[in-house]
């Protein structure tokens, strides 16, 4: 294969210090990425791999340690410095302009973009470029209108027409689907192993690693945690460096069987298409109690909308939804009367008022249903909270601390405990441990699958596969606004429900 | 003649004239709000504008020289604008209003000595020479201001496409996340776009004092300025259907005059508030819950 890139080289850290105040983000890291070979950098939330490949690629300074590329100490004081050096970053938040085309993106992240940009010549370039690419993306298109996995390889075809050599994918997979995943993770090591880039994959998924991934490098709590070749290590022993501890969290049991009575029933829900996405179309959907159906699909097929209707923040236009045969219009009375909740994603912005207290967050389900009194009951409110922290182990300066200052994990915490107060009949669950670190995720999938064991009938909206796989009795796969596949849970098939999630079965 | 020929010539002669400023200020709010602010001061910078280019035509006897000035004042406010909203915790619409009241404010205070002199006012291109019509000559009396800003549209339409500056400012509006990754002066692109949209602002201005109605009082300006924010909202902040938008709203506007010309008495200020209704039929049809506008720019802040 013949490409532009001048050629894999060499990317050395040696001994990197960085301190935010009184944080230690990175603590004497040395770490050093051979020339045309695929490198993990694996750790926890925390861990100080972001903080690492930013000062790697001049976003920070290191306080203390020096770069070493190709041998050489390079003085790499912003990122203009890392570009000329060759280094170059994906970020898991695209950084491609969503109403610009392709071609558009890629001149402009060029440093020489000419005063007046002659189209026709840069087309016939780009198309050149792009003959010597492995994969292939449309130039005209808006990058708006791209799949997930489109706009991940464009930002790779990206950093080879800036002629990158060493270039870091910051959680790459995460947005795509299996499929799409272990295709771009190949084209990504069949370019690597053919010389013309060093590859760095921010991960934390441990079956791409071993799939893909020549070289591991473990931190732990901006410490080295361990490294070595993939192949000589265990996935056991990968997350022993990760988390510091020789076990793994199990498995959530799941007892007992699902009920036969439906909790929700939607009959023909339909809402209006979004700037040329489709809307809702789902003629049929049943949860039971005791079940968690999961809901697969490729971010942005529709998902996010039945989520809205469900938690009452979108209107449908057409349809009929029932929880336990009564009427349901997701309105806050509805929701009380039915015992519906919701854990919707990015909670902190869909479920808290981030300035307000943890106590008054953790309240919100219940302030206003002890019949109709003018004043709040505080000292009923405090316990309440104080009762829910305990339970399940929220860790906040104080209960009267704006739930905002919370990490992630702990925010995660508030609302499911929240939610999952009192009785409740239905739980609709959207991407519950999107960002969160090992130990979180395990505490969080727990919950759900103890709420199900108790009864609850449980609807699991994920764009995180491996997590439905694990969790759902039942799997749905969601496709432009329908449901377009189902198949139970115990032994279902990854690539079957991959291939309906992008409409290639 | 008849009277609908009647009606029709008047209305063509008055949206030629009514649409030029709606050009102006809509293009100038279109190039400001594709860098990812709003400005509502524009209209401040459009009665300004029409202020000191009145100003300046009278003390120099140059009415060209009176545009440049008007589009002086325009850009300076503009850039007080931008430079404003760059400093922390301001909002670009809240301050907008403020620019706006200043704007006006300044006009009115520094116009005082203007009303009553006459200035040299623009020339005007006689395209209806071919027709033995008096009605039909004056009608087509355009002014180049017309034709300028027609230019201007193209232009803008061109730099947003073809140059390193438009996909900047373009970047810059869609998404500030790309911009820094680009490392793109994001505060310096955005002040610059707000400065130049309101120059075009007071170029606008310009032509109300220097053209059509082509005098300076303190009840010149009738709101276009705030309604250009509306128009760019209707042609998709795109600077060519910011013509046919203008064009439109300059329909409306000569809607009541024109009726006049022909005894049509009733309904007086229904019709004159033709604009007006057309500018809430316009958002209502526009921005109706649950649709997304295409075209608009990500950072805008009623976006967001």
């Amino acid at each position: 294969m013949t490409t532009d890139v001048t050629g894999a080289i060499e990317v050395e850290a040696v001994g990197i210090a960085k301190r935010f105040g009184a944080f230690t983000a990175l603590d004497g890291v040395s770490a050093r990425f051979r020339p045309a070979r695929v490198h993990a950098l694996l750790g926890e939330n925390g861990a100080g791999k972001s903080t690492l490949v930013k000062c790697l690629l001049g976003y920070y300074r290191a306080d203390e340690g020096s770069i070493l590329v190709e041998g050489r100490e390079a003085s790499i004081e912003r990122p203009a410095d890392a570009d000329a050096l060759g280094l170059g970053m994906v970020y898991q938040h695209f950084t491609l302009v969503p109403s610009m085309t392709v071609a558009e993106n890629l001149v402009m992240a060029r440093a020489d973009v000419p005063a007046v940009i002659d189209w026709s010549r840069e087309r016939t370039a780009l198309a050149a470029f792009m003959q010597t690419m492995p994969f292939q993306v449309p130039l005209d298109i808006p990058v708006g209108r791209l799949a997930a996995g489109e706009r991940q390889k464009t930002e790779i075809v990206k950093q080879l027409y800036l002629r990158r050599r060493f270039l870091v994918l910051d959680e790459p997979t995460s947005v795509l689907t299996p499929a799409e995943a272990e295709q771009m993770l190949g084209l990504v090591r069949e370019l690597t192993h053919s010389g013309a880039i060093t590859t760095v994959i921010i991960t934390h998924k441990l079956r791409e690693v071993a799939m893909f991934v020549d070289d591991v490098t473990v931190l732990r709590r901006g410490r080295m945690a361990g490294s070595g070749e993939a192949r000589s290590l265990s996935a056991a022993a990968m997350t022993a460096m990760m988390i510091g501890e020789p076990q793994v969290p199990a498995n959530p049991e799941r007892r007992g069987v699902p009920a036969q009575a439906p909790v929700l029933e939607i009959t023909g829900l339909r809402t209006p298409g979004i700037g040329g996405r489709a809307g809702l179309g789902i003629d049929k959907l049943i949860v039971r109690g005791r079940e968690i159906v999961g809901i697969a699909g490729v971010s942005g097929n529709g998902q996010a909308g039945l989520v809205e209707v469900l938690a009452g923040q979108r209107a449908a236009t057409d349809g009929e939804m029932l929880v336990d045969g009564e009427p349901y219009d997701a309105t806050r009375g509805a929701a009380q009367a039915r015992h519906v909740r919701v854990l919707p994603e990015e909670p902190l912005r869909n479920g808290c008022v981030p300035r307000m207290t943890v106590t008054d967050n953790l309240n919100f389900r219940t302030f206003d249903d002890g019949g109709g009194r003018f004043w709040l009951d505080a000292r009923a409110m405090g316990q309440r909270a104080r009762r829910m922290i305990d339970m399940f182990g929220i860790r906040a300066p104080s209960p009267l601390a704006p739930i905002g200052v919370l990490s992630g994990g702990n925010v995660q915490r508030c609302v499911l405990a929240r939610e999952l107060d009192g009785e409740v009949r239905l739980l609709v669950v959207a991407n519950p441990c999107f960002g969160l670190d090992v130990k979180a995720v395990a505490d969080i999938r727990a919950r759900i699958m103890a709420a199900r064991n108790a009864g609850t009938a449980v609807l699991l909206i994920s764009e995180d596969l491996d997590e439905i796989l694990e969790l759902a009795d039942r799997i749905l796969v969601m496709r432009e606004g329908r449901i377009v596949h189902e198949t139970p849970g115990a032994g279902a098939d990854a690539q079957a429900i991959g291939a309906h999630m992008v409409g290639q079965h | 003649m008849s009277a609908i020929e009647t009606i029709l010539v008047a209305m063509l002669a008055g949206c030629l004239r009514v649409s030029t400023p709606f050009l102006f200020v809509s293009l100038g709010e279109c190039l400001t709000e594709k860098s990812g602010r709003i400005n509502l001061g524009n209209e401040g910078a459009l009665v300004l504008g029409a202020m000191v280019a009145y100003a300046v035509s009278y003390q120099t006897g140059n009415p060209w020289l009176g545009v440049l000035g008007g589009a002086a004042a325009g850009g300076a406010l503009g850039l007080l604008h931008g430079g404003l909203c760059t400093l922390a915790r301001v909002n670009d619409v809240a301050m907008g209003i403020a620019i706006m009241l200043a704007g006006t404010g300044m006009a009115f205070f520094f116009g005082k000595p203007y009303v009553q002199p006459s200035a040299p006012q623009l020339p005007s291109i006689p395209l209806g020479f071919w027709s033995d019509v008096p009605r039909i000559r004056s009608a087509l009396n355009v002014s180049p201001l017309f034709f300028l800003g027609i230019a201007a549209a193209f232009g803008l339409y061109y730099i947003f496409r073809g140059t390193r500056m438009g996909l900047r400012i373009r970047i810059v509006g869609d998404s500030a996340d790309a911009a820094r990754a680009l490392g793109l002066p994001i505060e310096r692109i955005r002040l610059f776009a707000t400065g130049a949209g309101s120059a075009l602002a007071g170029i606008g201005g310009a032509f109300l004092s220097l053209s059509y109605p082509g005098s300076w009082n303190e009840g010149l300006s009738s709101g276009q300025g705030l309604m250009a924010v509306a128009l760019v909202v209707f042609a998709r902040w795109n600077p060519l259907a910011c013509i046919g938008a203008a064009l439109l709203f300059g329909a409306a506007g000569a809607l009541g005059p024109s009726l006049q010309t022909v005894g049509i008495t009733w309904g007086y200020y229904l019709f004159y508030a033709a604009p007006y209704v057309a500018t809430l039929v316009m958002l209502i049809v526009t921005v109706a819950p649950g649709r997304a506008l295409a075209g608009m720019p990500g950072e805008l802040s009623i976006g967001r």
